[in-house]
């Protein structure tokens, strides 16, 4: 049991962090990013089944929120920021 | 489980093929920024990269999760929410009234004290005025500071004219009031005490708690502008004793064009109201409430509750970073307001000859300005700075710098680089700079006419 649900958030974690890189605004991509990874860093310790139930229900939550917003931008997508050149150019 | 993927397919093809509509998206990209007219307005080119926005007090960008919250009522669920006959009037209250909910509970308050206005300046506009007139027979001394939004001071304006008593309390070079000289101008006639909670080009934190219980002692209404307070520190309207706040959505990355004023309910505060017509909001502010956009705002107020924690630590570490960096590297600047009673992300700083305009101009990949949004329109420079007593030539080169939930370390790396390189090389160009750096006096010239 312990070992399948592992696994179910270790997936959900991965899916979070494919669809926030799809963010076509900056701004936007890297705070989805961030978020998510302190929310999971933050949530690493919790034992409670019901608790985590909850916190699963928020992520799959979030994932569709993430999904839809991802469409939104990308449809109404604009220039790049100053930044992100910086980063392109570095990569 | 079958359903999902496929609308999931029909949605991602549907992305592709409005990504087309690149051109159109061009045309609703309007960044014509309201600066003085040395810096021309004019739009973005369509290669051009967009500059990063560093002015999280001018407004705020809205938080994914409040769009996603707000579109179904802007598709869909579009009842007018004071329709008692229909599903549509019936689903829109109930959004309405969670909204309301969502709002009073980041601020400590009941939900029948919330008013749903069109922002925060509605709200000053409703309170000021709302309760001076109402308390004018007895009472009809206000008493405000010199550092408040300009519709506070231009409310007050009108009051006076109106025939009231208004005094305009001076604020420390730190930017705090004197709370002696507070207590001392209020009298027996003073019906209002307006002080807001942070400010908007400083980013002082007025010690509201002691002022509350001021007022409440000497039964005076308190009403404070928090519109760039609420969803940054914690406020409880009870503990601080206030009894009138104004919110503002789009300065906690909600939507534009709404916001709510707090009406305490225990001890009553009655107000006269501004806008009349049906009766909506308590008979205190008539019209047709914006589900769509109060749904966004509750939205947004939720998120603000639970991301407090958070967004405070990171936005104290970067605008850390920020100061560090750049007070480490060039001499002479300083930084305007208290540094310790303050709210970190709203960070105005003075380069000393420097002018204030060429900075901006030179840091043209940056979204910055040089003092409110609202007061940039004119030459002058702004009036808070003068309140605080800063310098005239410091006054001119001030910037403020905004950070925000959605700022990240490289766009603070950029800022603060940039922002080095480009006062250097202004300073190079200055022959004040000059004479600074041969040892001479600037203040023990004296300037000749030619």
């Amino acid at each position: 049991m312990a070992a399948s649900s592992r696994e179910h958030v270790l997936s959900l974690y991965r899916l979070l962090l494919k669809e926030s890189k799809k963010f076509p605004s900056y701004n936007y991509r890297t705070y989805a990013l961030r978020r998510v990874r302190d929310a999971f860093r933050e949530n690493r310790t919790v034992e409670d089944p019901k608790d985590v139930e909850e916190l699963l229900r928020r992520a799959r939550d979030s994932l569709a929120l993430i999904q839809r917003q991802v469409c939104i931008g990308k449809m109404f997508e604009t220039q790049k920021t100053v930044v992100e050149q910086e980063e392109q150019k570095s990569d | 489980m079958m359903n999902r993927i496929i609308s999931s397919k029909l949605v991602d093809s549907m992305c592709v093929i409005s990504s087309r509509r690149l051109s159109f998206a061009q045309s609703a990209v309007n960044t014509v920024q309201k600066q003085k007219e040395l810096i021309k307005s004019r739009e973005l080119e369509k290669d051009e990269l967009r500059p990063l926005y560093m002015d999280f007090q001018a407004t705020t960008p809205m938080d994914p999760r409040v769009l996603d919250a707000m579109l179904p009522y802007q598709v869909n669920y579009y009842g007018n929410p004071h329709s008692r006959t229909h599903a549509y009037g019936w689903e829109s209250e109930t959004a309405m009234e969670k909204a309301r909910k969502q709002v009073a509970d980041l601020i400590g308050a009941d939900p029948r004290e919330i008013v749903f206005t069109s922002g925060a300046t509605e709200s000053n506009n409703m309170s000021i005025k709302g309760v001076a007139r109402f308390y004018k027979a007895k009472k009809n001394h206000i008493i405000t500071t010199q550092t408040e939004h300009k519709c506070v001071l231009d409310s007050c304006r009108i009051l006076e004219a109106e025939g009231f008593e208004v005094t305009y309390l001076p604020v420390k070079n730190n930017g705090l009031i004197d709370l002696k000289q507070l207590q001392e101008r209020i009298s027996p006639h003073t019906s209002l005490v307006s002080i807001m909670t942070v400010n908007n080009e400083i980013g002082v934190k007025q010690p509201i708690e002691e002022i509350g219980h001021l007022c409440r002692s000497k039964n005076v209404f308190f009403h404070t502008d928090a519109a760039q307070a609420v969803g940054k520190i914690p406020i409880n309207v009870n503990d601080w004793k206030v009894d009138l706040m104004s919110i503002s959505g789009h300065k906690i990355y909600g939507p534009k064009g709404v916001g709510a004023l707090y009406v305490r309910r225990r001890p009553r505060v009655r107000i006269e109201p501004l806008q009349n017509g049906g009766g909506q909001e308590r008979g205190l502010r008539s019209g047709t409430v914006p589900t769509p956009l109060v749904v966004g705002f509750g939205a947004a107020c939720e998120i603000a509750q639970q991301e407090l924690e958070y967004d405070h630590k990171r936005v104290t570490v970067l605008a850390n970073r920020l100061v560090q960096k750049i007070m480490s590297e060039i001499p002479d600047v300083v930084m305007n307001g208290d540094p310790e009673q303050r709210y970190p992300g709203c960070i105005n700083l003075s380069f000393a000859y420097v002018e204030g305009e060429s900075l901006l101009m030179a840091l043209k990949d940056v979204a910055l300005s040089s003092g409110s949004a609202c007061t940039s329109a004119s030459l002058e420079p702004s009036y808070v700075l003068r309140a605080i007593g800063a310098d005239e030539d410091l006054a001119h080169s001030s910037i403020r710098f905004g950070i925000g939930r959605f700022t990240t370390e490289e766009e603070v790396d950029y800022t603060v680089e940039k922002c080095i390189q480009q006062v250097k090389r202004l300073r190079e160009m200055s022959p004040l700079w000059e004479m600074v750096q041969e040892g001479i006096d600037l203040k023990s010239i004296k300037w000749t006419q030619h």
